[in-house]
């Protein structure tokens, strides 16, 4: 058998290196903020019975599509699936749960804005099945929220977060950083707040200025001025780095952070490149059949999506599968995310040939990366610099 | 065949963009020489860089038909000029071939630099010259302001400057009478042996070489053996006509009259513009003077971005000097770009021409070296090598002197941004020849290095004179100077392709520049790169890009896996549009961005 067909067959099984997921993807939002490129959308009446049936149909499809399979989580997210009714979430979870075999801690994620109005659905969502609530604080002064066009307030954010934790069994919440004029003290001390909250979990993402949003043109045309430059950005990575460890939360990805045991299971679905059925408009998946592993893509527009399901039976496409060169992109590009990195041996299925021993030299020497026998992991320093990395350990 | 009293012969110049074209497009018009259908903006401006770029590269020549008011129909041959100065040669060439010259005068902004350079060429020719203002329809036209400066600074008599607007067509029937009226006709014998003025002449895909000619004595037909005096070479004529702009067929050419001729000739470069066609048979006597050759001065390598285009660049290369005689090349070699060419050029706009051309037409990707002039080497053996490539240059040791090309440059401006010029000039090392103020506008001519001018003299000048300064040079010679190579050294290497002629008072400012332009071009790389200018062994400027911090996508989940691995892909794709100089890459647009001066 030749390196290729080799990988081909390795790759067929790949996925049981990271289970198998479910995410449901919720379009509306109650305002758009400056900052977000995600598909959500501002829409004043959601007839959520019509959804309910939607997502009904998408899910029964996307079970027939992985029999057998045992889910491990689900995550709903948006958009703000907060706005959903909390009727709507169980009945998707019903479906789920009739669709599929699930794991006995089935993980059921659902993200939250923290306005009163959704904190007050939270029991409900509890009810449904919901065990872990991952909340968009953002910040915590009233002055960068409004800037960030968030609808709501640091009180309200924090009794949005009582409340979760009173009632889910896990609680995360995010927060937005090397924003506008923020200097390290006042990050420092922003942060020590957020610790001070207790939540075993924390997503910890810099503003990213995304093309084609308010920000964006902004930025284009020289406003929002005082954003930290990469010098700045990366010490305030830094101290990030360090405040979370003392606290015992910490990076076990990129920007998120959590005490041992407390880590997001569906995420690390994504960045161990495993299975996920990605439900609802715009949602993207990644499924393995007999074909190989293959992306799927929905329609984004929210209305066309419903019409989609509604008369084709399903608004879920399927792309070619991913040659075994691409997988090992993938699963490069996504591990080395993670404290725990890469598994070389694993690479080296899918790729058919290992990564190049002379680029990974170059990188330790640098200070870049780390080895240990069948892993190779980015350091602190080299995990600032990934992008960099990848394009080393990746070029051609 | 038509009587030599009723043809005229003339050139239309003027600087650039003061309306040549535009004018000839009425001229074309008025006298239905083409269908209204067919007629376009710039119609002689046919090339696609040329429509593209709005101006004339190329001389054109048009035959036209006027029946004059006295009666007679007259053949009128003329000639649209280009107004840039790289392509003065093309001017000059095309004065030789006619008897008279229209020169356009733009009412709203007067005489400018090419405006007097065009002048002087055309009384050096023994041309009768019929000034005309154009745009006279623009609200800023100031027809008695620009006729005092013609009178003035020209010193040619504008009392009957015809006035006109070549874009409404006013004054047009004015123009053609005058054409009529005030240009000699041109001379020749019917009766004595050939003799025709190879003009110009270009590749069309069909017809092989096509040779513009002007006929000064004897007739010329279709099927004649002719000797081109200068190659020796003999021809069969097949094709023989005029240009209307189209080819129309036409039996025989007789004395002063136009046209084109076919024979079979493969190359342009079998021909020589400036040589003299006779018969082989029945020769004449005496060739023509025949123009002096137009000679590249400025010089740069080119290289493929992707090394395996190598030999679709030289093909490319090939075809375009096919068609171009004054482009040069030759194969270079280079340790950091590998394979390509270093080609020589009329001048700016003529490298970013040829540049276009082979991006474009051929789509290969193109790394641009600094532009550099010819220096003479004189070796302390007595030889003189002719230095095309900084990277050549000879250890000084055996160096004994080293000249570089000089100009004449004569620059017309609005006297409050004369200091700003004058700085510009004392800044590039010029030595002031005159200075003559007429009204609001001043004259000034330098000695001036070519060197200092050749990359971005012309970009400075107009933004230092917002636009308002017109700029015209000449080569004059040689001279010595205490010019020495600077070498370019990023992370202790040497970049060869960066490597410049430098005169030694201003090394280490010049060093300090580029390092600290290299400092922005270079992108951040993992580790921090010393970037140094040495002269010698020594270094003269230095600076340190530092590494990078950050470069890591802070949000990457599910749905970003696609998206980020499309990111990544351009990355890679990016990186092979850099060079790898040992560790470090250099984006390509890096080696001429680096030369710019933001004084
Ligand atoms: N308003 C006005 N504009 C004119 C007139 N004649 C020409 N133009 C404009 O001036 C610009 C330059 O005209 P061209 O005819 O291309 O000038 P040119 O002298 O041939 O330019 P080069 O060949 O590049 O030296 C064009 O935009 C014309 O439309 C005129 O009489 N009036
Ligand atoms: C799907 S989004 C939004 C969830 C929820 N709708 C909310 O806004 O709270 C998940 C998280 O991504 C982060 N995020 C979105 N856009 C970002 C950007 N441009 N830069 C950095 N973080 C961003 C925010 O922290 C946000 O909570
Ligand atoms: S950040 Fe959250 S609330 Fe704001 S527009 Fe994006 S998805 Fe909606
Ligand atoms: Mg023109």
């Amino acid at each position: 058998m030749n390196a290729l067909l080799q990988a081909n067959g390795a790759a067929e099984g790949d996925w049981r290196e990271a289970g198998f997921g479910l995410y449901l993807h919720w379009p509306f939002c109650a305002a758009k903020c400056p900052y977000c490129d995600f598909n959500s959308h501002v829409s004043g009446n959601v007839d959520q019975a019509r959804w309910r049936a939607a997502y009904r149909r998408e899910i029964t499809r996307a079970a027939e599509l992985t029999e057998g399979r045992i889910l491990g989580s689900v995550y709903f997210g948006g958009g703000t699936p907060s706005l959903m009714a909390p009727e709507l979430v169980a009945d998707i979870l019903e479906t789920v749960r009739r669709s599929w075999r699930c794991t006995n801690d089935l993980e059921v994620t659902l993200e939250a804005n923290p306005g009163s109005v959704e904190a007050g659905r939270f029991r409900g969502y509890r009810a449904a099945g919901v065990n872990r609530v991952s909340i968009g604080v953002q910040a915590l002064n009233d002055a960068d929220l409004a800037r960030l066009g968030r609808l709501h307030s640091v009180a309200e954010a924090r009794a949005a977060l009582d409340l979760a934790i009173e009632t889910f069994e896990r609680v995360s919440f995010d927060l937005i950083y090397a924003r506008q004029g923020q200097d390290e003290a006042a990050w420092r001390r922003e942060l020590d707040e957020a610790l001070a909250i207790g939540t075993d979990h924390l997503s910890l993402y810099q503003l990213t200025i995304e093309p084609g949003t308010a920000f964006g043109a902004r930025h284009a045309a020289g406003g929002l001025r005082g954003l930290p430059d990469d010098d700045t950005a990366a010490a305030l990575y830094e101290v990030t780095q360090s405040l979370c460890a003392a606290a015992g939360r910490p990076a076990y990805e990129v920007s998120n952070h959590a005490a041992p045991g407390a880590e997001s299971r569906h995420n690390l679905i994504y960045w161990n490149c495993g299975d996920y059925a990605g439900i609802g408009p715009g949602a993207h998946g990644r499924l393995t059949d007999d074909h190989g592993r293959r992306p799927t893509t929905a329609e984004p527009a929210p209305q066309r999506w419903l019409e989609l399901v509604e008369s084709n039976g399903s608004a879920m496409a399927f792309d070619r599968p991913l040659p075994a060169r691409e997988q090992a992109e993938e699963y490069l590009m996504m591990s080395l995310r993670l404290r725990d990195g890469v598994d070389t041996a694993r690479f080296e299925r899918l790729a058919g040939a290992p990564l190049d021993p002379s680029a990974i030299a170059r990188l330790e020497d640098l200070g870049l990366v780390e080895t240990a026998p069948g892993r190779l992991t980015c350091t602190q320093h080299g995990r600032l610099l990934l992008n960099a990395v990848l394009r080393e350990l990746l070029a051609d | 065949m038509t009587e030599l009293a009723h043809i005229r012969n003339f050139s239309i110049v003027a600087h650039i963009d003061h309306g040549k074209s535009t004018l000839a497009d009425r001229l074309i018009q008025l006298t239905g020489t083409v269908a209204e259908r067919d007629m376009k903006d710039q119609l002689l401006d046919a090339m696609d860089i040329e429509r593209e770029r709005g101006i004339t590269i190329k001389a054109n020549t048009v035959r036209i038909d006027y029946p004059a008011r006295d009666g007679h129909t007259y053949v009128l041959n003329l000639i649209d000029t280009p107004g840039h100065v790289d392509f003065s040669y093309e001017v000059s060439r095309s004065m030789q071939a006619v008897e008279g010259s229209l020169l356009v005068v733009d009412a709203s902004q007067g005489v400018e630099a090419q405006t007097l350079a065009n002048v002087y060429t055309a009384i050096e020719a023994d041309h009768e010259i019929i000034p005309v203002l154009n745009k006279v329809d623009l609200p800023a036209a100031d027809t008695e302001r620009v006729k005092a400066q013609i009178e003035d600074v020209i010193g040619i008599d504008a009392s009957d400057a015809i006035e006109i607007s070549a874009k409404s067509g006013l004054g047009i029937p004015d123009v053609l009478e005058a054409i009529v009226n005030r240009l000699p006709p041109p001379q020749g014998e019917r009766d004595a042996p050939l003799k025709a003025m190879l003009v110009d002449s270009w590749y069309d895909t069909y017809l092989g070489v096509v040779v513009l000619i002007r006929v000064m004595d004897g007739v010329i037909r279709k099927g004649d053996r002719i000797r081109m005096m200068q190659t020796g070479a003999i021809h069969n004529i097949d094709k023989l006509a005029v240009l209307k702009p189209a080819m129309l067929d036409t039996p025989e050419l007789g004395p002063g009259e136009i046209g084109i001729f076919t024979a079979s000739i493969k190359q342009v470069r079998d021909t020589r513009v400036g040589d003299t066609i006779t018969h082989e048979k029945k020769p004449c006597d005496k060739p023509l003077p025949g123009f002096k050759p137009s000679v590249p001065v400025v010089f740069c390598g080119l290289f493929p971005v992707d090394t395996n285009d190598f030999e679709a660049l030289r093909t490319a290369i090939e075809k375009l000097a096919l068609n171009d005689a004054s482009f040069s090349y030759e194969m270079e070699t280079s340790a950091a770009l590998g394979f390509g060419f270093r080609c020589g050029f009329l001048g700016l706009l003529h490298l970013e021409v040829i540049r276009d051309r082979l991006e474009r037409e051929y789509g290969i990707d193109l790394i641009t070296t600094a532009p550099s002039v010819v220096y003479h080497i004189h070796m302390k053996d007595g030889t003189v090598l002719e230095l095309h490539n900084p990277a050549d240059m000879p250890d000084m040791v055996n160096v004994a002197h080293v000249e570089e090309p000089r100009i004449k440059a004569t620059i017309l401006v609005p006297d409050d941004f004369l200091g700003d010029v004058l700085k510009l000039c004392q800044d590039r090392r010029g030595i002031q020849l005159s200075l003559t103020v007429a009204g609001a506008r001043a004259m000034v001519e330098y000695d001036l290095p070519l060197n200092e001018v050749v990359f971005d003299f012309y970009d400075r000048l107009k933004s230092v004179t917002k636009g308002y300064a017109s700029f015209d040079y000449e080569i004059t010679g040689y001279r010595e100077d205490n010019l020495v190579k600077m070498q370019i050294l990023v992370n202790d290497e040497p970049v060869d392709a960066l490597a410049m002629m430098v005169h030694r008072d201003r090394a280490e400012s010049r060093g300090r520049q580029m390092c600290e332009k290299l400092k922005e071009l270079i992108p951040r790389h993992m580790f921090k790169i010393p970037i140094q200018a040495a002269i010698g062994g020594r270094v003269v400027a230095r600076e340190t890009l530092s590494a990078m911090r950050k470069d890591v996508t802070a949000k990457c989940y599910g749905g970003d896996v696609s998206r980020k691995k499309k990111l990544l892909d351009k990355q890679k794709a990016g990186k092979k549009k850099m060079r790898q100089f040992g560790k470090v890459e250099i984006p390509q647009a890096a080696f001429i961005n680096a030369l710019k001066m933001d004084e």
